[in-house]
């Protein structure tokens, strides 16, 4: 097996990103200006990568399959975002944030990335807040911080629960800045069906323009993917209708190799599934587990009220397993925390599938602060539950409207019952220390590649990872790259390999309308899902991922045999789009199980339940299996696996432990 | 409110694009669980058209969590249905009940013009916010992140501000079809601000050039925007901007 | 050089406009209410002939007179083309469209009820207006000033007459419950100290105006002011 080469600089760990900075070629302006830059994705990576490199020269071409630029999935993201700036003074640092996020993802992360992550951090909280972006602030008027899973200092920067949203709109501003400008040409309602290679280089995209149905061809002296993840390919998740993996799927099958894809993040505390009929599943943000406590009955299928179960009869489990972190363990923990419990048959709600998430005990004690402030002495319980719900309101008011609006129950009355459910994927296309894929070319950013959060990532490091891509990295790293490219010419977009790559769209688009068979294409999606969901989710083992993959096999061939597309290509036509990004699901879903099938070892969101230690926790292979898993395509469900390897120089690699 | 299953009657607009004319078709659907979310009940009605043959009622929808501000029904007369504070995908049809007639509408407005069935083309808000909704501040630029402290209120009413989804409910539901709520939340939320300060009067007289520019209707302060706004974005963001493009406009020295 | 550029053109212009102009007229209700309430004295309408007849001759309310003209001119001018350019801006009616759910009907009716209002004034102008500027007033009371009030007698015996000033005046009344705190919002004048008072004001402010003008033709009618 090939070893694959990371470019990571040399020199200590604290002084690559720097040095490397500073030694970089540089695109002087003149030059800037004739190079053209493709954008795929308009999130927190794709709009702060498109706005940066515009605003340093560059022609820049940005796609986005949504009606608008800010509605990509990154503004549902709810609960903060980490940065190592210390304002708390609670010991926190640039190594501090580089350790936790490493612990944090069992050790299957890459050091020297994850180390400029944590440095660039503080440089984005400078950046958001200039932009506008409205952080939470104390009465004193600086900004405020809360915890986040995995962490014992508070270093989480939000805007309510609505962080996402507020980052997502100051890149977003910037990048409208930029098209105001002319400086970038935006592309919304166009989904990118295909990377066009020459000459070994990545050089431009097919799109498909979703009103007209027209493709397109468009030339790019690069390419940067910045698609998001592939939670989708589970049908049941986090993920907006639309997210999908197409575009990295594609880059894939060109040539990319795909790192990691079974590292999957179950979020802890999300609302349960209430029926057939769901769609998909909502958040409830981990910041609540700041003040919520997770228990379930000690007494098997207890179907007394929850106000009505005393104290000593209710088990924290996470309290009782992980005194040290408490209710704030890493997310892989606190999920698989729960599905034991549940398992166990201690879970609650009609499905039996769902924990208590139970605000009580904080809101009492927040109330008697209040109280005090209000020289209110000796308050009774009902002033402290009064006063403290303003508290709570305050904090996570629209997280309990929305819990409210979807199940119909009162948080504030009784506990939440929350589940976990598929929210992020660590896995993604591989990159080097300078975003590049295995394409020249061709980089990925943001959810969209591997690289930053190992097998599982913290609470709060999404948006950090996605603009840290997007404004700091990418607009130095692409100029190593681009330097070399001055002398290429814009190449016609009559070139042949754009004709050979439109035809391809065009021969699989004319495929999927012939078919005209009997059965939707969410319904192959949701089968796919449950397959998925069942044996490639948050347990799996050998037997079942076996299964798994014949299965999915035999559901590709009665999907390109039997699925029914209504309409026409040449019209605005979701159904078409929804049949492309499903037959690359079922295709990437197979791809997920050979590769958490070849893990034989438990690390992060990847729990093999034939590795794990006598109290049930992960189990990691350290010498068999400290490596990235980068796969690459050779047609038709041919993978094959380089290794890529992890190596510790400034971390003692340990059994993760959160006692 | 209902807790047991319904049987429902929709009248929904079908056009097949923007130059089609569009008519009110009649739909049944039965057996529609009051946990659903009205988009849901949309997909089951869409799977059972594909499986008869027929085209699908396309709608735009994303995020289904009440953010991304990309859903957008016209329901019974009213953006995002009978519920406040909700957008259409966080509306359940436990608001509804058995044997209830339907109307879903696009949003309605020169500035949206209807793509197809449900969807409409909001691209004017983008053009709004390009046109000036932005501080001009580029990558690298910036000091400390508590270099300027702010006041917690001013902070916070920012925010409110910029809780803003662009999702249009202002627009369809104003008689005149007027922009201004979403217009001026921006302007507030860079307002407010600090960051804000140095473009602040250019930024109103420009957001406003270009709203009028898209062929939006005039304000004329009947407070259903605010109303019907599923983030509950405040009129005083309109007093504020109008504040705003009289210190542009007779206050300034400079022109825009 | 500088200029206003679009400030009166664009929307927030057009809004100005209305908004002064609006808060004009409302000063001018204040003084024209108050001298016709002067009839309740009910001395065959001495004082308010008195009244009337300094506003008809005093050449700082003449010149004022003018610029109200140009205020109201501009205030249906500029209202009727909003009017349009409100309606152009929705060019296909929704089918179902529940207004009530989140505004007042009258706020959605400014239009209707100022043209109400625009007929009523027709109507009420060459009544009292053309009357006592250009054709002139026929008698003298007592005082030998000109008779307006007999004038006012005279047309409120007619039925017909008594009620369409009503109805104006419930139109009236209307028009200013949206109105007055809506040229304040356009000014920018909104607080959330100062908005509550300035909504009670306008509230009671609407009501009494128009009660105590639709009060004159129905207190003569009926005869209780001779």
């Amino acid at each position: 097996m090939a070893e694959l080469n990371a470019n990571i600089p040399e020199g200590d760990l604290t002084e690559k990103w720097t040095k490397l900075r500073s030694s970089m070629p540089l695109v002087n302006p003149s030059n800037k200006r004739s190079i053209e830059i493709i954008v795929v994705g308009s999130g927190l990576a794709g709009a702060s990568a498109a706005a940066t490199l515009a605003e340093m020269g560059y022609k820049v071409k940005c796609f986005c399959f949504q009606d608008s630029p800010r509605r990509a999935h990154s503004i549902a993201a709810q609960g903060g975002i980490n940065a190592a700036k210390n304002y708390q003074n609670d010991g926190d640092s640039t190594y501090r944030l580089f350790y936790d996020t490493i612990k944090g993802g069992d050790y299957r992360a890459r050091e020297a990335n994850v180390h400029r992550l944590a440095e660039v951090s503080s440089n984005i909280i400078d950046q958001c807040v200039a932009q506008g972006v409205p952080l939470a602030r104390e009465y004193g008027g600086l900004l405020d911080n809360r915890s986040f899973g995995g962490t014992q200092v508070q270093r989480t920067f939000y805007a309510a629960g609505q962080t996402g949203q507020q980052l997502l709109l100051g890149a977003y501003s910037s990048l409208e800045r930029q098209i105001g400008m002319g400086k970038v040409e935006m592309y919304t309602r166009h989904e990118m069906l295909d990377v066009v290679i020459i000459d070994g280089k990545a050089r431009g995209i097919i799109a498909r323009n979703l009103i007209t149905g027209e493709l397109e061809r468009h030339f790019g002296h690069a390419v940067l993917i910045a698609s998001g993840g592939y939670g989708n390919v589970f049908y049941l998740s986090t993920n907006a209708m639309g997210s999908n993996v197409t575009a990295a799927w594609k880059a894939h099958k060109k040539g990319a190799f795909f790192g990691n894809p079974c590292y999957t993040q179950i979020h802890p505390t999300c609302i349960p599934v209430s029926g057939e009929h769901q769609s998909k599943l909502t958040l409830m943000s981990e910041s609540l587990r700041n003040d919520g406590r997770i228990w379930v009955p000690k007494k098997k299928d207890d179907t007394r009220k929850p106000s009505e179960i005393p104290e000593d009869e209710r088990d924290y489990y996470l309290e009782r397993r992980y005194p040290a972190f408490g209710n704030l363990v890493p997310r892989d923990v606190a999920s698989r925390a729960a599905k034991e419990r549940c398992d166990a048959g201690y879970g609650v709600g009609k499905s039996k599938l769902a924990v208590y998430l139970d605000f009580t005990a904080n809101t009492e004690r927040y109330g008697r602060i209040e109280a005090n402030k209000h020289n209110i002495h000796n308050p009774d319980k009902a002033t402290c539950m009064r006063l403290g719900r303003e508290v709570i309101k305050e904090k996570y008011g629209n997280l309990f409207d929305m819990y409210k609006q979807i199940t119909g129950e009162d948080p504030y009355e009784l506990p939440m019952r929350i589940y976990p459910a598929v929210h992020y994927t660590m896995g993604g296309l591989w990159v080097d220390y300078n975003l590049m894929t295995t394409v020249p070319g061709l980089y990925a950013l943001g959810e969209a590649n591997f690289s930053d959060h190992g097998a599982n990532r913290l609470g709060a490091s999404a948006l950090m990872q996605g603009l840290a891509d997007g404004y700091f990295v990418i607009p130095y790293t692409i100029g190593s790259y681009l330097s070399k490219e001055l002398a290429t010419k814009p190449i016609s977009t009559d070139h042949p390999a754009f004709v050979e790559a439109e035809n391809a769209a065009k021969a699989t688009i004319d495929k999927f309308l012939s078919i005209n068979g009997t059965k939707s294409v969410d319904y192959f999606h949701k089968k796919l899902g449950k397959i998925m969901w069942e044996k490639c989710g948050m347990a799996r083992n050998a037997q079942g991922l076996t299964d798994a993959i014949e299965e999915i096999r035999t559901l590709r061939k009665e999907f390109w045999s039997d699925v029914r597309v209504p309409g026409t290509t040449g019209s605005f036509n979701p159904e078409l789009e929804k049949a492309g990004r499903v037959a690359d699901f079922i295709e990437l879903g197979e791809l997920m199980c050979i590769d958490a099938l070849n893990r034989n070892e438990s690390c992060g969101g990847h729990f093999r339940e034939e590795y794990q230690t006598p109290e049930g926790e992960a189990l990691r292979d350290d010498e068999n299996f400290s490596y990235v898993a980068a796969w690459e395509y050779f047609g038709d469900t041919q993978f094959k696996l380089h290794k890529e390897e992890l190596k510790f120089e400034n971390i003692k690699v340990a059994q993760r432990s959160y006692k | 409110m209902s807790t047991e299953n319904m049987n429902l009657t929709l009248k929904v607009w079908r056009q097949t694009d923007n130059k089609a004319q569009g008519n009110l078709v009649d739909y049944k659907v039965s057996d529609v669980s009051p946990d659903m979310s009205f988009l849901e009940m949309f997909d089951v009605l869409n799977e059972d058209l594909i499986t008869k043959g027929d085209d699908p009622i396309v709608f735009d929808h994303d995020c289904r969590e009440g953010i991304c501000g990309a859903c957008s029904m016209y329901i019974n007369g009213r953006p995002h249905g009978p519920k406040e504070l909700v957008t259409t995908c966080q509306l359940h049809m436990r608001s509804f009940k058995d044997g209830d007639t339907i109307v879903v509408e696009p949003w309605r407005a020169k500035a949206f013009p209807v793509i197809k069935d449900l969807a409409v083309d909001r691209t004017a808000f983008d053009r709004i916010i390009a046109a000036g909704g932005f501080i001009s501040v580029n990558t690298g630029n910036a000091q400390d992140a508590n270099a300027i402290p702010i006041p917690k209120s001013q902070s916070d009413a920012a925010f409110e501000a910029a809780a803003c989804i662009a999702c249009g409910a202002c627009v369809a539901t104003c008689k005149n079809a007027s922009a201004m709520l979403f217009t001026s939340a921006k302007i507030s939320q860079l307002a407010l601000l600090p960051q804000g300060q140095p473009e602040r009067y250019r930024r109103a007289q420009s957001m406003v050039a270009q709203m009028d520019a898209e062929g939006f209707g005039n304000c004329t302060n009947t407070g259903a925007c605010e109303a019907e706004c599923p983030k509950g974005i405040s009129l005083e963001n309109i007093a504020r901007m109008n504040r705003d493009f009289y210190h542009a406009k007779f206050v300034s020295e400079e022109e825009v | 050089m500088a200029s206003f550029g679009n400030a009166f053109s664009s929307s927030i212009g057009k809004k100005l406009i209305m908004g002064i102009t609006g808060l004009f007229l409302i000063l001018f209700l204040i003084v024209h209410v108050f001298i016709n309430s002067l009839i309740f004295f009910n001395d065959g309408g001495q004082t308010f002939n008195q009244g009337a007849e300094f506003m008809a001759h005093n050449w700082i309310i003449r010149a004022g007179e003018i610029v109200l003209f140009v205020g109201l001119l501009a205030h249906i001018y500029q209202g009727l083309r909003l009017v349009f350019e409100n309606r152009a801006a929705r060019p296909v009616k929704y089918a179902a469209y529940n207004g009530s759910a989140n505004s007042k009907w009258y706020s959605r009716s400014m239009g209707l009820l100022g043209t109400l209002l625009l007929i009523f004034l027709i109507v009420h102008l060459s009544d009292f207006w053309v009357v006592s500027r250009f054709t002139g007033i026929p008698t003298e009371d007592a005082l030998g000033k000109e008779d307006l009030f007999a004038v006012m007698v005279d047309k409120f015996q007619n039925l017909g007459i008594v009620i369409l000033y009503v109805l104006a005046m419930v139109s009236l009344a209307y028009h200013l419950l949206h109105g007055f705190a809506s040229a304040f919002q356009t000014l920018g004048w909104n607080h959330k100290k100062y908005s509550p008072i300035i909504r009670a004001f306008g509230f009671w402010y609407s009501i009494i105006i128009s009660v105590l003008f639709a009060l004159m033709p129905v207190a003569i009618y009926t005869g209780i002011i001779k």
